[in-house]
């Protein structure tokens, strides 16, 4: 053993973020003490980020199979079956913590991190989207985090070359000190050549290959476990520095070795970096590993043992060969102008053996690396909640004018269009994208075939913050349903779950309740969840961000013509609204807003409504029936017809009524689930009707398209009267004028 | 018409050229490799879109100077056409194959959006079947597309009708405004004075379907087809 580096003591072991107990079940396994890199792999892999130690018995009430399901949680990413022989690979995953400390590269790596994981599958990535939030723009440091992530995603994507098509962007004071960067990959493959990180057949050789590495990132997984105080900013060393145009060549690199058939198995090289690969590919595999860490490329001198487990230094992969095959991946590699290193062997046994010119430097059984403590910590609903709730929003003084209610509501942030980011990415590289960002869903085809993939994000957390359970249960509807709306039906979905500390009951309730209602809405849509990630710790100096699960989903059109989008196409088509008239002010974008007030009830959900309506729509989609069709969310119906006058190329008016048993700012702003607007050419007008009759689904017919305004009325009161192009210019500078 | 693509490492839009020469215009095609040198079998090689060597130095320097772009000064001498797109026309410019250069966006941000191109030189291959004045809409997506040239320069591109597309309005006026990146005169794309070297900004392969929301590229496609006469050789000027 290496006597270089410090005597592994408890306290040391603190220090690494282990607890007492934890350190007691690694001396009792192992026998004796650790040295100080196996402290290392243990702090690493045991931390919350690795190892999903307080997550992981709540995460398996989620439905993860079903008929299309090719992968399910567990490996680099999901993947389902879309039918003529392909599939889609997909996952979300957050990059929150470095994003705050350094918000280009962190933002940058996020990207990074996601791509490796789709092509480590052996699929090519073809669409990024990006879930962020963060706090109110009027502050100095939130511009600067918004501009520095978004160039950030800017930077390594389009280099990267995969176009940035979807995501979303939202704002609230509880994410000023803990913004979120959430990206979604999704890759394209043929369904029977999906590889997995898998460590199989001893004696098969084990090749380092990408990037070289350096003293970046060490820590980086730690880091994510725990929360921050005033000196956040001195992690910057924790956070890794991207080279997007090394990913793109180990992209091709992968995918052609792949093709060779000498590759066994593949994992990238993410949080806790090496140490990761060594441990989790063999305990997937039943084997171990045995490397000599000399033979790792580094771009630095000196390092550790310690240090090259655990650099997250990025754009590297651990690649495991077929015997005999060796020339053949350093010839592809060769190629491509990267490292490709023999560092050991696939072993019997189950043990990772790390080497240091010969000598062993660390030696654990990967089962005991890969198997952290589970841990069910105490839940409890948050005293203040019930408070909460119990507000009526109608306590508060209706608006005077309408019109103006309906201009400051699209001149908010989170509703008004993101055009400003979305235009620094590139949004249609690799000539796929049908429909680009700005619509419910992003649409791209499937070349080859007839088919097309819908993809979209989704994630209240104002909404689950009132209501765990049933604001988690709508994020899903809400994603799904954006994706119904373009005409896709929802194959499968990826979480990211962001919360605060869990080792506070409240916010582990906040967890284990938004776990149950993506369960429950999962199951009544059928829809698996293949992969995610859970990212805690979420808060500085003890203030928890919003609780925000993001929803990823991915949903499938037969016929990529058959297809729509949010905005108005013309004059004189019928305008019908579907779903329930239930809504709330409770939570909604109106109360905060308007009143900056963050309270209420969330209207009711129904998840056999909600299934019957998405049903609906897709049908009426898929038999061309509808020239717009859009999800009813954000603002209530109000803003959704806003929105249909003002997103498309040319602006289109709209005359609208509404009903209304209470005050009229409930039926133009509340919001409430299973609701979207959609339009259709007044010839087939009857046509539509018999479709909704026989979706048995409440809808009505509220107005026509057409005109220079939008005029929105409940009875004979005129409500809203605003010319459209001063809605279009609320909604075109809402965001943009804080950050242009 | 034979087709090449030229692959260096960080390229991206080389799949996307491959699939409308091969799918859409159903010519044969092939990718070349930035180590080859030999090309004479090719009638047209694309230089596409991406980030060669990541574009770390300046956008285009360390390709301008690859195996592949020496050779392309021999297949250019031959009468070869060269269409060079995003980073293609900065490949071409740092290579001296074309005159001027291109930097950073006037906003310092990447744009990627759509925009109109009014065409000002029909007089070559791979613009024969348009009009003069014709708006072509077609995306861009670029951080380094803001064209620059000396006085000079400028001014014997426009005596010698070099100047093949700029950026323009809807309705083909060139304002401040349609200019995306600060290009100067508001230059989209040039061409050599033999009329076979194109570099150009925007992306032609992004609107070469009406599903993708276009087919303006196409027609550029189109005409380099109709440019090829019988004996193999290409319409000159």
């Amino acid at each position: 053993m290496t006597g270089a580096e410090p005597k592994v003591t408890l306290d040391l072991a603190l220090e690494a973020g282990l607890t007492a107990d934890e350190y007691d079940r690694i001396l009792s396994r192992l026998g004796r003490e650790p040295t100080y890199a196996e402290l290392g792999l243990f702090s690493a892999l045991w931390s919350e980020h690795c190892a999903y130690k307080h997550s992981r018995v709540f995460l398996s009430r989620l439905p993860q199979s079903g008929p299309h399901v090719l992968q399910g949680p567990g490996e680099n990413a999901g993947a389902i079956d879309i039918g003529d022989g392909w599939a889609v690979v997909f996952k979300i995953e957050s990059h929150n913590h470095p994003s705050f400390i350094e918000p280009f590269q962190g933002a940058a790596t996020g990207v990074g991190g996601i791509l490796r994981d789709i092509f480590t599958m052996g699929a090519r990535p073809i669409a990024i989207l990006d879930s962020l939030r963060f706090g109110e723009l009027d502050e100095p440091k939130v511009r600067e985090l918004v501009t520095g992530v978004v160039s950030g995603i800017s930077w390594y994507g389009n280099c990267f070359g995969c176009p940035t098509v979807g995501g979303e962007i939202a704002f609230a004071p509880e994410y000023a000190g803990n913004p979120l960067v959430n990206v979604m990959c999704v890759g394209l493959v043929r369904a029977d050549q999906i590889f997995r990180a898998r460590a199989e057949g001893p004696g098969n050789p084990v090749f380092y290959v990408g990037n070289k590495t350096g003293r970046d990132g060490i820590h980086g997984a730690t880091m994510a476990s725990a929360t921050f105080d005033e000196h956040a900013e001195e992690r910057r060393p924790t956070v890794q520095v991207g080279d997007p145009f090394t990913e793109k060549l180990l992209l091709e690199a992968c995918l052609e070795v792949m093709r060779t058939g000498a590759v066994i198995g593949i994992q990238d090289m993410g949080a806790a970096g090496l140490a990761c690969c060594t441990s989790e590919m063999p305990a997937r595999s039943g084997t171990g590993m045995d490397v000599e860490l000399s033979r790792v490329p580094q771009r630095e001198t000196g390092m550790t043992p310690y240090e090259i487990l655990l650099s997250e230094s990025q754009e590297r992969m651990l690649l495991v060969a077929a015997r005999g095959r060796e020339e053949e991946v350093r010839g592809v590699f060769a190629k491509w102008e990267l490292d490709a290193v023999e560092i050991g062997r696939v072993t019997d046994g189950g043990e990772l053996t790390a080497r240091l010119r010969g000598e062993i430097v660390a030696r654990v059984p990967v089962d005991l690396l890969a198997e952290a403590p589970k841990y069910r910590k105490p839940t409890a609903e948050p005293s203040w909640l019930a408070e909460h709730r119990a507000f009526d929003p109608l306590s508060l003084p209706e608006p005077g004018d309408y019109g103006a209610a309906l201009v400051q509501l699209l001149r908010s942030p989170t509703i008004a269009s993101k055009e400003w980011a979305f235009r620094q990415y590139d949004q249609q590289v690799g000539i796929n994208t049908l429909v680009l960002p700005g619509s419910d869903a992003a649409v791209l085809r499937v070349k080859g075939t007839r088919r097309a993939l819908a993809v979209s994000t989704d994630g209240n957390g104002r909404q689950v913050f009132l209501d765990p359970r049933q604001g988690a249960a709508m994020a899903v509807c809400e994603a799904a349903r954006n994706v119904s709306c373009s005409g896709g039906e929802p194959r499968g979905v990826t979480d990211c779950l962001n919360f605060g500390s869990p080792e506070r009951p409240e916010i582990l309730w906040q967890f284990a309740e938004a776990i149950e209602g993506i369960a429950l809405a999962c199951r009544a849509l059928d829809l698996p969840v293949v992969g995610g990630n859970v990212s805690f710790y979420n808060e500085t100096s003890g203030r928890a961000i919003l609780p925000t699960p993001v929803i990823g989903v991915v949903g499938v059109l037969d016929d990529a013509g058959r297809r729509a989008t949010q905005w108005f196409k013309g004059a004189g088509h019928r305008v019908a609204l579907l779903g329930p008239d239930q809504v709330s002010l409770g939570g909604s974008e109106y109360l905060w807003a308007r009143w900056g007030r963050l309270a209420g009830a969330l209207a009711p959900l129904d998840l056999e409504t909600e299934r019957r309506v998405q049903a609906a729509v897709r049908a009426a989609v898929s038999a061309g029936l509808v020239t717009a069709a859009h999800d009813c969310s954000e603002g209530g119906a109000a803003v959704a017809l806003a929105e249909g006058c003002v997103t498309g190329r040319e602006l289109v008016g709209c005359v609208a009524a509404l009903t209304a048993d209470a005050r009229a700012d409930l039926a133009l702003f509340g919001e409430g689930p299973s609701r979207a607007v959609v339009t259709v050419e007044a010839a087939r007008a009857r046509e539509f009707e018999a479709l909704m009759a026989e979706s048995a689904i409440p809808w009505r017919w509220i107005g026509t398209t057409g005109g220079e305004r939008l005029v929105i009325r409940i009875g004979t009161r005129i409500l809203v009267d605003v010319d459209t192009a001063q809605l279009e210019q609320a909604w075109r500078t809402g965001f943009e004028r804080h950050v242009a | 018409m034979r087709f090449g693509v030229v692959v260096f490492p960080g390229t991206w839009s080389d799949c996307d050229f491959h699939y409308v020469v091969s799918e859409v215009l159903h010519q044969p095609v092939r990718y070349v490799w930035h180590r080859e040198r030999e090309l004479r079998e090719l009638d047209c090689v694309i230089l596409p879109g991406g980030f060669s060597y990541g574009d770390y130095l300046r956008a285009g320097a360390v390709a301008g100077r690859s195996p592949v772009v020496e050779a392309l000064r021999d297949f250019v001498a031959g009468g070869g056409l060269v269409l060079g797109s995003c980073n293609g026309f900065q490949i071409l410019c740092e290579a001296g194959l074309l005159p001027g250069v291109l930097t950073r966006n006037e906003c310092l941000q990447y744009r990627c959006q759509s925009s109109h191109l009014v065409v000002e030189n029909v007089d070559t291959p791979f613009t024969r079947g348009l009009r003069p004045g014709q708006v072509l809409t077609m995306p861009i997506s670029h951080g380094e597309g803001k064209y620059y040239a000396d006085a000079e320069t400028l001014a014997r591109l426009k005596q010698h009708n070099l100047i093949v597309f700029r950026y323009a309005e809807a309705d083909g006026r060139i304002t401040k405004q349609s200019n995306p990146n600060g290009s100067l005169d508001n230059i989209a794309g040039v061409v050599n004075p033999e009329g076979t070297v194109l570099g150009m900004m925007p992306h032609p392969e992004r609107a070469s379907e009406a599903a993708m929301g276009g087919t303006d590229g196409l027609l550029m496609f189109q005409s380099l087809l109709g440019s090829l006469v019988e004996d193999g050789s290409f319409l000159k000027r």
